[in-house]
């Protein structure tokens, strides 16, 4: 416990990332405050999905350090589902359980997990289903639900483990494009409460409107971290330049 | 050559009464095999190369080898061992069904641990990760997650083997045991009609394997219910 500024639920410290012979992550460095709500955005392949899916061990990094909530992240680590745990994920490919319905999906983690009675985790997690404004699908299966849908549940069924901090690895990029806006407005109410939030998406409007900072990845690299006003108006960098302008033109 | 339709009629009931012993072959070796199989899978996928290696050798042999060869060297062979008449298992084993039990489940379980390992393979990377970001245990993960898809995955190939099995069971006829195919190799002989006897023969073991497909089918409704009304 106890490593860098306690303030920071989340510390990347020169952090390095290897696929074999491809480096992912150049020394990345970054912190998360509670409460803080960062975008990450950049071309594909730039190592975002890297950099947050290392924050929950998904990816081991290489070298450099990790800290999530106190804990740090190398070598050997013993706590790790206790960590992950606080850390809610949500994927591009939503990763419902197909073989359990809604409710189901929303209770698994806190029963197992948490050792939730089974009326406290089906409370949390009707809660959860109302709040993203789904709950009459409670008994169906994935299968039948809509992908917006089906991410509005991943979306609950992270929140039903009341996590520190929400990753969300590209929520809409595999939505057909009349779902997105349900899924951003569930993330915008999010941020709204207060919700520490990482998100990698190329939605330019969310991370204007919601995000404390843009993060912009190239090539493994963070090239340029600014609050949204000035990381769309005036941009420095001319890789974040070329990026923007690729991104907003169409 | 005169095809005698009585002598079918005649000879169905005869050897239905061998029905028994083949479903006891059938039920016995196949479960005794699918706890093999499991233990053989766990084995498998541990990613311990003392536990991984003998199985892939054990796999190796049985699916490599006649099952009748199997099964005259554990009829035939082990007998010759005194430390096998010796042992334990000796009332089991000088008994030509306990051989026949352990021939067929020794070669089933090294299918069904492959047919199974198929299906833990075939599970989604990304289902596993949604556990662990949840902060599933890797033991919870597997059980919880893994195995429930796991099990549809390879259902289809499973009920394949326990056909396979289900005429393997006729090999017992070889070491003196009278299931169906042993009773019907003894009509034959009384009566020189093997025509008609092996097309009874034939007949019976096709409707039991119309049972065992229409029951696996029925599991395999069941099990993919949720994946039925995909869009």
């Amino acid at each position: 416990m106890g490593d860098g500024d306690p303030a920071n639920i989340i510390e990347l410290e020169n952090v390095d990332k290897f696929f074999g012979a491809f480096q992912a992550l150049k020394n990345v460095s970054l912190s998360v405050k509670k409460g803080e709500r960062i975008v990450v955005c950049g071309p594909s392949g730039s190592g975002k999905s890297t950099l947050i899916r290392c924050i929950n061990r998904l990816e081991e990094h290489d070298s450099g350090k990790i800290v999530v909530n106190g804990h740090e992240l190398t070598g050997a680590v013993k706590d790790i589902d206790a960590v992950r745990s606080e850390v809610g994920m949500v994927f591009q490919s939503f990763n419902l359980f197909p073989h359990l319905t809604i409710i189901k999906n929303l209770m698994l983690a806190p029963r197992l997990v948490r050792k939730s009675s089974k009326s406290e985790a089906r409370d949390t997690a009707m809660k959860y289903l109302e709040r993203v404004k789904i709950p009459e699908q409670a008994d169906k299966y994935p299968s039948q639900l809509s992908g917006g849908q089906q991410q509005r549940v991943a979306i609950a069924r992270a929140l039903c483990m009341n996590p520190l901090v929400m990753l969300f690895d590209e929520p809409t990029s595999a939505l057909d494009p009349e779902m997105i806006s349900e899924v951003l407005e569930v993330m915008t109410d999010l941020a709204r409460e207060g919700m520490t939030m990482i998100c990698v998406t190329h939605e330019m409007g969310f991370a204007r409107s919601v995000a404390d900072n843009v993060v912009f990845m190239d090539n493994g690299e963070i090239v340029e971290s600014n609050p949204p006003d000035a990381f769309f108006e005036a941009p420095k960098n001319e890789r974040t330049k070329l990026f923007l302008s690729q991104i907003l033109s169409h | 050559m005169i095809f005698d339709t009585a002598l079918i009629l005649d000879s169905i009931p005869k050897m239905l009464f061998g029905i028994g012993l083949t479903f006891q072959l059938l039920f016995l070796s196949a479960a005794l095999g699918l706890v093999l199989a499991i233990i053989l899978l766990l084995m498998r996928i541990s990613g311990r190369w003392y536990l991984s290696a003998p199985t892939m050798v054990y796999i190796y042999i049985f699916r490599g080898t006649p099952i009748l060869v199997q099964i005259f060297i554990i009829y035939y062979g082990l007998p010759q061992l005194e430390f096998v008449r010796d042992s334990v298992f000796w009332p089991i084993l000088r008994e030509p069904f306990g051989c026949a039990i352990l021939a067929l489940t020794l070669n089933t379980g090294a299918y069904v641990s492959e047919i199974l390992r198929g299906g833990v393979l075939g599970v989604d990377r990304g289902l596993k990760e949604a556990g662990a970001a949840l902060g599933l245990s890797a033991r919870h993960r597997f059980i919880y997650i893994t195995t429930p898809i796991a099990i549809r995955l390879a259902l289809p190939a499973y009920s394949n083997d326990v056909i396979s099995l289900m005429k393997s069971t006729a090999l017992a006829s070889t070491i003196t045991l009278l299931d169906m195919m042993g009773i019907a190799r003894t009509i034959v002989a009384e009566t020189y009609a093997p025509y008609e006897i092996f097309i009874s023969l034939m007949i019976i073991y096709l409707a039991l394997t119309w049972m065992i497909q229409r029951s696996f089918g029925w599991i395999e409704k069941r099990m993919s219910r949720y994946v039925r009304s995909e869009a």
